[in-house]
C-alpha cells in the first residue's frame, strides 16, 4: 500500500468577476509516494504545489481525478488521525500559548489534557522552543511560529507527514535541525511528503523527487535515477605550470581560472579524456592538485526541466557559466 | 461530539483573552458604575436609569462582541488560515462550526455573566444607599430577579446574532460579514415596523416588501423585555419560551446553512 497515491489530480479556479474563465492550478498528476520515503515536492513559485497539498488535505476539492492516503480516501477523518501536516507559513491563534495550542490540537486526537500536555512538552523540547512556550503565540517570531508549527504536525506520531516549505523562516540552526528531524521520521517509518524551494535540502533529504511546472508533472522519480550521477565534465587544478603551456592547450579547456600561487583550476569538457591532457600537463611540468569529475545537480536539474516546461531553450546545462577560452 | 467540544473549549479560551472583549466588558462595567452618578441628578427616576442603562449597555455591548468575535471564528480564521491546520486533524467541517459556535456562545454568557454581576453589585449598593422611604415609591426593588429574565433573553439575542455571524462568515470577508450582521440585527428589531408599512402610508410594493422582509429576517423585539423589566411589568414564561423556542429554531436553521455552505467551500 502506498502512503500517498494520486490519479488524475486536478485543479481549476476561476478567475475573473465579470467574465469567469477557469484557470489550471494544477493538471493531471499522477503519482505514488511509498511508505516510509522521503519525497520532495519541488516547483517554481506558483507551480501548483500548495494546491496539491490542499487538495490532499482537502481543504480544497478537485476538479476531476482522486487521491487516496495509506489506502483511503483523502478527507476520511480515519486517516486524519494517521497523518501529520505543516501548512505554509503556518499561523494560530493569537491569544494561546504554544503549550496550550499543542494540548488543545492534542485532545482533537482523543488524547486526554495530561497525555496532550505531556506530548506537547516533549515536542516543543524537541523542536527547541524552551520557556516561550507560555508566552502568547502573537508575541511569536516567524520562525518560532514555523516551529510550533512543525511540533502540532508530529502530536499523534504521524504515519505520514506533509510539509509545506518547511525550512520557511528558519534560521541555518533551525534548517539544520529541521533536516535532522525529517531524517529521523524516515527512519522510523513515517513517510515524509514536504515541498521545498531549497534544492539543497531536498538533494540531502530525499529519495525520490517530483518536479512540478505551471501545474504539470515535469519529472518524477528517484534521485540516482534523473540525475543519472553522470559525468559532465571535469575539474582538474595543476601548479607549477606556465601560462604559456596553458595558452597552448587552450582549445581543451572550458575555462581556466588563475587560483593564485601559481596554481590553476582547469574545467575540461565531458568528452575530453583527462588522462590525455593529465600527460600533456606533466610534459609540461605541471604536477596535479586534485582532479574531480562534475555531476549534475539537482539544480542544473530543476533548472533545465522548468525552462523547458516553459518553452525557453535549454541551453547548456552550465547555464551560470559561459564558457569562455583563455587564462583569467 | 467530543471533537465539538473541543474545538468549542479552544475557542473559549482563544476569545476569552481577547482584548476586544476585555475592553468592551470593561467599558460596559464602567458605564454601569457611571450611570449610579448619573441616576444621582434625576430626581426619583434613578433606580430605573440605571436599571434601564445598564441592561442597554449589556445588550450592546454583547452584540459587538458576538459580531466582532463570532466573524473572527470563521472568516478570519480562513483569512488568516489558522484552519488549515485544524482540518487536516480528524475534525469534520460540520463539527468545526458547531464547535466554534458553542465556543463563542460560552464566551458571550461568561461576559453577560460578568456584566450580570456588576449590574447587580450597582443596583444593591444603591438600594443600600437609598432611604426605605423611598425604596416604597420604587416600581420594583433595585435588585428585581425579573431583571434576570432580561438578561436571559438578551443572551438569546445574542446567541442568534452569533448564528447570523456565523451563517455569513463562511462565505464572505470578516467586513461584509460584520456589516450584514448588523443589517439583521436593525432589521430584526425594525420588524413590527416594517410590517406595519402599509399602515404607515407606504406604496403597496413597498409594503409587501416590507412583509417580505419581516418573514424572512428573525424579530429581535420580543427579545427585548427591558422597559417590561424595569417598570417591573412581569415577563409571562410562555413569552420567554414561545421568544426562546423560535429563536432556537432560527439557530437550527442557520447553523444547517452554515455546515452546507462551509462542507462545499474551497480554502484558496
Amino acid at each position: 500500500m502506498d502512503a500517498i497515491r494520486t490519479e488524475g489530480l486536478t485543479k481549476h479556479y476561476t478567475k475573473g468577476f465579470w467574465r469567469p474563465r477557469p484557470y489550471p492550478a494544477l493538471e493531471d498528476l499522477t503519482l505514488q509516494v511509498a511508505q516510509g520515503e522521503v519525497f520532495g515536492f519541488l516547483g517554481p513559485n506558483g507551480a501548483g504545489k500548495t494546491t496539491t497539498l490542499k487538495l490532499l488535505m482537502q481543504l480544497i476539492y478537485p476538479t476531476s481525478g482522486r487521491a487516496e492516503i495509506l489506502g483511503r480516501p483523502v478527507g476520511d477523518v480515519a486517516v486524519r488521525r494517521r497523518i501529520g501536516y505543516l501548512p505554509e507559513n503556518p499561523y494560530f491563534y493569537d491569544n494561546l500559548t504554544a503549550e496550550e495550542l499543542l494540548v488543545y490540537f492534542a485532545r482533537v486526537f482523543g488524547l486526554s489534557a495530561r497525555e496532550g500536555a505531556a506530548r506537547a512538552a516533549r515536542l516543543l523540547d524537541e523542536v527547541g522552543i524552551g520557556a516561550e512556550r507560555r508566552f502568547q503565540l502573537r508575541k511569536f517570531s516567524k520562525g518560532m511560529v514555523q516551529r510550533v508549527g512543525i511540533a502540532q504536525a508530529l502530536l499523534n506520531d504521524p504515519e505520514v507527514i506533509f510539509l509545506d516549505e518547511p525550512m520557511s523562516g528558519l534560521d541555518p540552526l533551525g534548517r539544520r535541525e529541521v533536516r535532522e528531524l525529517i531524517l529521523r521520521l524516515r527512519d522510523r517509518g513515517c513517510a515524509v511528503f514536504f515541498s521545498s524551494h531549497v534544492l539543497s535540502d531536498a538533494e540531502a533529504l530525499c529519495s525520490r523527487v517530483a518536479i512540478l511546472v505551471k501545474g504539470r508533472l515535469a519529472a518524477a522519480g528517484a534521485l540516482s535515477e534523473l540525475l543519472a550521477m553522470q559525468t559532465k565534465g571535469w575539474e582538474l587544478v595543476v601548479s607549477g605550470v606556465r601560462q604559456e603551456a596553458l595558452d597552448r592547450m587552450a582549445s581543451r579547456f572550458l575555462r581556466v581560472t588563475s587560483l593564485g600561487e601559481g596554481r590553476f583550476a582547469l574545467e575540461l569538457p565531458v568528452e575530453v579524456q583527462p588522462a590525455q591532457v593529465l600527460s600533456e600537463l606533466a610534459a609540461a611540468g605541471a604536477q596535479v592538485v586534485s582532479l574531480t569529475p562534475v555531476r549534475e545537480t539537482l539544480e542544473d536539474f530543476f533548472v533545465e526541466r522548468v525552462r523547458g516546461a516553459a518553452g525557453e531553450p535549454r541551453g547548456p546545462r552550465h547555464d551560470a557559466q559561459v564558457p569562455r577560452r583563455g587564462v583569467s | 461530539m467530543s471533537a465539538v467540544l473541543v474545538v468549542a473549549g479552544g475557542v473559549f479560551k482563544d476569545s476569552i483573552r481577547d482584548r476586544v472583549a476585555y475592553n468592551l466588558v470593561f467599558f460596559a462595567v464602567l458605564l454601569m458604575a457611571a450611570s449610579f452618578l448619573l441616576a444621582q441628578l434625576t430626581a426619583g427616576q434613578d433606580v430605573k436609569i440605571i436599571k434601564d442603562l445598564g441592561l442597554s449597555a449589556a445588550s450592546l455591548i454583547g452584540l459587538l462582541i458576538a459580531i466582532f468575535i463570532g466573524i473572527g471564528l470563521v472568516a478570519k480564521e480562513v483569512e488568516r488560515r489558522s484552519i488549515y491546520s485544524l482540518l487536516a486533524k480528524p475534525v469534520t467541517r460540520t463539527q468545526f462550526i458547531l464547535g466554534k459556535y458553542l465556543g463563542l456562545v460560552l464566551t458571550l454568557v461568561a461576559n453577560l455573566s460578568v456584566m450580570a454581576v456588576a449590574y447587580f453589585a450597582v443596583l444593591a449598593y444603591l438600594a443600600w444607599v437609598t432611604p426605605e422611604s423611598v425604596q416604597r415609591g420604587w416600581e420594583a426593588p433595585a435588585t428585581d430577579p425579573r431583571l434576570l429574565q432580561a438578561f436571559m433573553l438578551i443572551s438569546v439575542e445574542l446567541m442568534l446574532v452569533t448564528a447570523v455571524a456565523l451563517f455569513f462568515s463562511t462565505f464572505s470577508s470578516p467586513f461584509l460579514s460584520a456589516a450584514l450582521t448588523l443589517a439583521v440585527w436593525i432589521i430584526g428589531h425594525a420588524g413590527a415596523d416594517l410590517r406595519a408599512l402599509e399602515a404607515l402610508g407606504a406604496s403597496p410594493i413597498l409594503a409587501a416588501l416590507g412583509r417580505a422582509v419581516y418573514f424572512l429576517f428573525p424579530s429581535l423585539a420580543p427579545l427585548n423585555v427591558t422597559n417590561a423589566v424595569v417598570h417591573g411589568v412581569p415577563v409571562t414564561v410562555e413569552h420567554m419560551l414561545l421568544a426562546a423556542t423560535s429563536a432556537a429554531l432560527y439557530i437550527a436553521l442557520l447553523l444547517v446553512a452554515a455546515t452546507l455552505v462551509f462542507s462545499r467551500r474551497d480554502f484558496k
